[in-house]
């Protein structure tokens, strides 16, 4: 099929787990013209999960997680363009220009721009050779050359989300000195339940990670070579460095100027479409009504982007596809892996099942609405993460009651209500 | 340096050879359909689930616990499942034979 496409160009800007998968679906769903993938990163695309896991921790390198090895990009007839950065879209001409100037012109175009760290506008906070946001190959290796450089390897992570906590255990294993300032009153708060919460807050400081909560950073010093971080209750902290993981800013500004409708990112619709039928967009950087929830929704994750990636380059292909995936997510800290599927907000009911094997911190939450389950959150748990997933995929709901049952093994067979 | 042969579920063989890192990792880099490694190896997608060739099962070694928990409830599971990014490459590997599972 699809031999019109033999003379065409898709362009893919942002060549990260959105815009590669994309690429690559695209060849395999029978794109035949040419596909141009942009970054403005100059490494070859690479895994963004390790940045804050194993790469601040370990010995390895981006280069240890390609998404594709070099040799594909060749092998699939897709031009990997990196170090290059687009500044404009001319919808109406069909051309994007990028910072060097020149000009390419698209049949299709399709935009992966992500997200960005947020560093709000706190009198003192901005990047430097001391404090660092967590997004790409160069922020982590900035993050990791600090820390090495500091005698007192005392690092202040501002932001308790998962990015800020996975860089604090990352760091606090090489014997930093981590604190932790969230300003809720819990970590975690914006993306799980008060449980998971209490549950990550010991695991840390269980470790030696100091977590302070109820922290509002009004202001940070520079004092020679120290940081200097003061919180709104009068609390202040002494650091040699600083991570700012407050959450993100979604890259909307060249699908803004070129009048593409935005909302909490940029819009599409269940195939991916933007309000020009010519550009899609897939991954962090959209917004998009989730047919699951019934409601608009923006996700940061691996899935979200593989799966929007598929969905795009079938539609431009020609092979009409919707979107309907159902979320998964994964966090790893200290020995513990947090594995998650579905969306819990609007949970009324939560089973707490802790099992009675070696592990101290194995468990799962299951959260419920009423009767229906919503989401699982399992911690070294593999076995309850792929129930969950199952269950959720086939839209089944097990009963409460079983799951808290520790006499019946987690299978379907047995939990279902 | 291992050679090992992958066959695609479109029943394609492709014989690929490398002396380090994952089976995922060589399969990933050389386009193998059907294996995705979309979490980068950390054994938390199961999109890198293959059928290890009965014969080879013993030079390729059983699923860790983890492993086994995330392809209990896998549709396409068998005896023989493994997590690619699971087996690292070895000479020892030299000669298997994989299906992709998916
Ligand atoms: C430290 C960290 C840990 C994470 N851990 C997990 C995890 O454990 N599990 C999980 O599921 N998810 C995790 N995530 C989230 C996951 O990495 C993102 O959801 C994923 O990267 C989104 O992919 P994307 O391609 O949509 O956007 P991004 O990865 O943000 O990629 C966008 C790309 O577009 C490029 N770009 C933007 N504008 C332009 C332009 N104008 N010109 C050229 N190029 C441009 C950028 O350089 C970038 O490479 C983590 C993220 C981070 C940062
Ligand atoms: S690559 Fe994700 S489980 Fe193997």
């Amino acid at each position: 099929m699809v031999d019109r496409t033999a003379h065409q160009t898709c362009l893919i800007i942002g060549a990260s787990h959105a815009g590669v998968n994309a690429a690559f679906a695209l060849r395999k769903q029978g794109w035949k013209g040419n596909i141009k993938l942009f970054d403005r990163e100059p490494e070859l695309p690479y895994h963004r999960p390790p940045l804050s896991k194993v790469f601040l921790s370990g010995d390895t390198g981006v280069e240890d997680s390609l998404l594709k090895g070099i040799s594909s990009y060749e092998s699939e007839n897709i031009d990997l363009q990196t170090g290059r950065s687009v500044t404009e879209i001319l919808p109406k001409d069909k051309i994007v220009r990028l910072s060097d100037g020149e000009t390419c012109s698209y049949d299709q175009l399709l935009l992966a721009t992500g997200a960005s760290p947020l560093m709000p506008p706190i009198p003192g906070l901005k990047s430097s050779h001391k404090i660092f946001g967590l997004r790409t190959a160069a922020d982590a290796r900035g993050i990791r050359n600090a820390f090495f450089a500091s005698s007192g390897k005392r690092v202040v992570v501002i932001g308790g989300g998962y990015i800020g906590l996975e860089a604090a255990a990352s760091l606090r294993k090489l014997g930093g000195r981590v604190t932790v300032l969230e300003r809720e009153e819990r970590v975690l708060a914006r993306v799980t339940s008060p449980e998971m919460s209490a549950f990550f807050t010991r695991l840390h400081t269980d470790k030696g990670v100091s977590i302070a909560t109820g922290r509002n950073v009004t202001a940070i010093e520079i004092k020679g070579s120290e940081l200097e971080v003061f919180c709104g209750d009068g609390s202040r902290y002494a650091a040699d460095m600083l991570i700012v993981g407050v959450g993100v800013v979604v890259n909307t500004a060249l699908a803004q100027m070129a009048g593409l409708k935005i909302s909490n990112g940029i819009a599409v619709n269940a195939r991916m479409q933007t309000s020009d039928p010519d550009i899609y967009a897939i991954g962090d950087c959209t917004s998009f009504f989730h047919p699951r929830y019934k409601k608009e929704i923006r996700l940061e994750s691996v899935q979200n982007a593989v799966d929007q990636a598929k969905v795009a380059a079938a539609n431009i292909c020609g092979i009409p596809t919707e979107y309907a995936s159902l979320p998964w997510f994964w966090s790893d800290q200290f020995e513990v892996k947090l594995q998650m599927c579905g969306l819990a907000s609007g949970y009324d009911r939560l089973v707490v099942r802790r099992e009675e094997g070696d592990d101290p911190h194995q468990h799962s939450c299951w959260y419920f609405s009423g009767d229906k389950l919503l989401a699982v959150d399992a911690v070294n748990h593999a076995r309850a993460y792929m129930l969950g997933m199952k269950l959720l995929k086939e839209g089944k709901h097990p009963a409460p009651e079983k799951l808290e049952d520790l006499s019946l093994a987690l299978h379907p067979r047995t939990v279902l209500a | 340096m291992a050679n090992i042969t992958f066959i695609t579920q479109a029943g394609k063989s492709l014989k690929l050879a490398a002396d380090s890192g994952s089976v995922m990792e060589l399969a990933v880099n050389n386009n193998v359909p059907g294996i995705d490694g979309d979490c980068g190896g950390v054994c938390s997608c199961a999109t890198c689930h293959v059928h290890v060739a009965p014969e080879d099962w013993e030079k390729t070694g059983a699923p860790g616990d983890l492993e086994k928990d995330m392809l209990e409830f896998d549709d396409n599971v068998n005896e023989f499942s493994r997590l690619s990014c699971q087996i690292s490459i070895t000479e020892a590997l030299d000669g298997i034979t994989l299906k992709v599972a998916n």
